[in-house]
């Protein structure tokens, strides 16, 4: 269609001169932009090195020679946290799932394990994740139960992905809760049976719809991994903490900041796009 | 002519809102119901509850002379042999015109997806949408969208078509290219009962029209006799103010 119209088409005079306009308006408005960014950035930059205790916090934060130094064992600290991640956040995604299905169904044969997952997930979206992980590392090597791991980077995981699971069940809920009774009503009068119109019409739908949520708890969970530390796991925190203790200077801590941001930063960008597409795209669903 | 549907003194409230009451209809054989009415007179609930989605307070209702409103009954069963077709469409927007419309067959009947796909691409190509069977529904018109509904529900083959106000959502451009499929099914004998505001288009297709209002039917007789002649007042003022709004 944009051939038959282009073909015969070329810009009027008028046109021509307001796109020669519009391009002086936007070189105005980029070296308006590029004067003031200098302006304030400058000044904060001049006022933050010439203040009297610059040295001193250069010298305790940002030693660049031992930040070299430590870079090594805080980045073979951050690759536990990696892994932790990524085993935990596949458990926490089975898991999940299974108590946002639980907690919707309707099933009277499922009805108890209805509550037990409400129970479970009003306990540990509501206790604070550092005594989960207290309770759970310290706790149960205390029992002394045969079979059961003491190591602490299997307690740790296990801690965090009890506790995100209540938080992305009920990401997962909502998603399910969200998708319109109408669809339901279509698969149903098809013949579909509830758990096949689960299946294939309201899951498919409602993952699509939490996807940006859930990228944002991937973001948490990479960060909240840092909390196993204090079992005495040697993740990127703990490499870090073991440096600064040694030396009182604090560049490790920086070191193990800037690493999370460096893979946190790019994902909270990804997920901020996700969102938008999403919200995009619903409000284009509005018309269907 | 055996009934296919039969209704008997249907009550269903919402609260303390009574939207049938005491509603009795019967729906033979190859033959098309008409409902009528003004919103709010009931004739999405009848369809809602005729299909199970709502569960009535009273009364009985059969299909082929089996109770479906047996508490016993299961339920899917009895939805497997009945299509509906919404006002908004409802079509899957996760899945492509074929996989909304072999879905059913596949998961309900157990066909296989070649034996499915087939059924489809017949309906598909006899409603002239072939070309539309890998688009996603947010691709198409309004007007394909709803034929691809009404498609998605006989690909079931079922024993009685429901169709609630089909073309209500519709640009009038539109409603043509969607009433001409139900035409067609008219004429190849499917048993219906539709909801609709379009006068003309019941006409050509009622064998029976029904005027609905404040849950019971006041009137109910032939196209003609209703829809040209009606008796009671109420259907009278009713069809003034459709005519009013160019709707006859």
């Amino acid at each position: 269609m944009s051939e038959r119209n282009n073909s015969a088409w070329s810009p009027s005079s008028r046109e021509i001169e307001r796109r020669v306009l519009r391009r002086k308006l936007s070189r105005k408005q980029g070296l308006i932009a590029a004067i003031s960014s200098t302006l304030v950035l400058g000044t904060l930059v001049t006022i933050l090195v010439t203040s009297p205790g610059w040295e001193v916090v250069k010298a305790t934060f940002f030693d660049i020679e031992y930040g070299k130094e430590v870079f090594p064992t805080v980045l073979s600290g951050l690759w536990i946290n990696l892994q932790l991640t990524f085993i935990g956040g596949i458990a926490i995604g089975i898991i999940a799932l299974g108590l946002a299905l639980l907690r919707t169904t309707k099933s009277p044969a499922l009805t108890p394990f209805r509550f037990l997952a409400t129970a479970y997930v009003d306990i540990f979206r509501g206790a604070p994740l550092i005594l989960i992980i207290l309770l759970v590392g310290f706790g149960v090597p205390a029992l002394r139960l045969q079979g059961i791991s003491s190591n602490v980077i299997v307690l740790g995981t296990v801690a965090v992905v009890l506790t995100y699971s209540a938080y992305v069940a009920e990401v997962i809920r909502s998603g399910i809760l969200s998708i319109h009774p109408s669809q339901r009503a279509a698969a149903r009068s098809l013949g579909l049976t509830s758990g096949q119109t689960m299946r294939f019409v309201v899951l498919p739908q409602a993952i699509r719809r939490v996807v940006p949520p859930l990228l944002n708890d991937f973001v948490s969970l990479l960060k909240d991994t840092g909390l196993v530390s204090i079992l005495g796991v040697t993740d990127a925190v703990r490499a870090a903490q073991i440096n600064a203790s040694r030396t009182f200077n604090y560049t490790p801590y920086v070191v193990a900041a800037i690493l999370f941001l460096l893979i946190t930063i790019p994902m909270t960008r990804y997920t901020d796009r996700a969102i938008r597409h999403r919200t995009q795209a619903q409000n284009s669903e509005g018309a269907i | 002519m055996a009934n296919v549907l039969e209704l008997q003194n249907v009550r269903k409230a919402f609260g303390t809102e009574v939207v049938l009451n005491n509603l009795s209809l019967s729906v033979p054989e190859h033959t098309a119901t008409v409902l009528i009415g003004a919103s709010g007179s009931g004739k999405s609930t009848l369809l809602r509850c005729i299909n199970l989605l709502e569960t009535i307070d009273d009364g009985q209702i059969f299909l082929d002379g089996q109770e479906i409103t047996d508490p016993a009954i299961k339920v899917d069963d009895v939805r497997r042999k009945l299509g509906m077709v919404f006002q908004s469409f409802n079509l899957f927007p996760h899945k492509s015109v074929l996989e909304n419309i072999t879905l059913a067959p596949i998961k309900v009947q157990n066909k296989s997806a070649d034996e499915a796909r087939e059924i489809a691409m017949k309906l598909l190509t006899r409603f002239d949408l072939a070309d539309k069977s890998d688009e996603y529904p947010d691709r198409l018109s309004g007007g394909q969208q709803q034929r691809v509904a009404i498609i998605r529900s006989l690909a079931v083959n079922p024993r009685l078509l429901l169709l609630d106000e089909i073309t209500s959502a519709l640009d009038p451009v539109l409603v043509n290219e969607v009433l001409s499929i139900v035409r067609d099914l008219k004429q190849d004998g499917m048993t219906m009962v539709l909801a609709t505001h379009e006068m003309g288009f019941a006409t050509q297709v009622a064998d029976e029209v029904c005027f609905l209002e404040s849950g019971n039917i006041l009137e109910r007789g032939s196209a003609e006799q209703v829809l040209k002649n009606p008796a009671n007042p109420k259907t009278q003022e009713f069809l003034k103010r459709v005519h009013q709004a160019g709707r006859l």
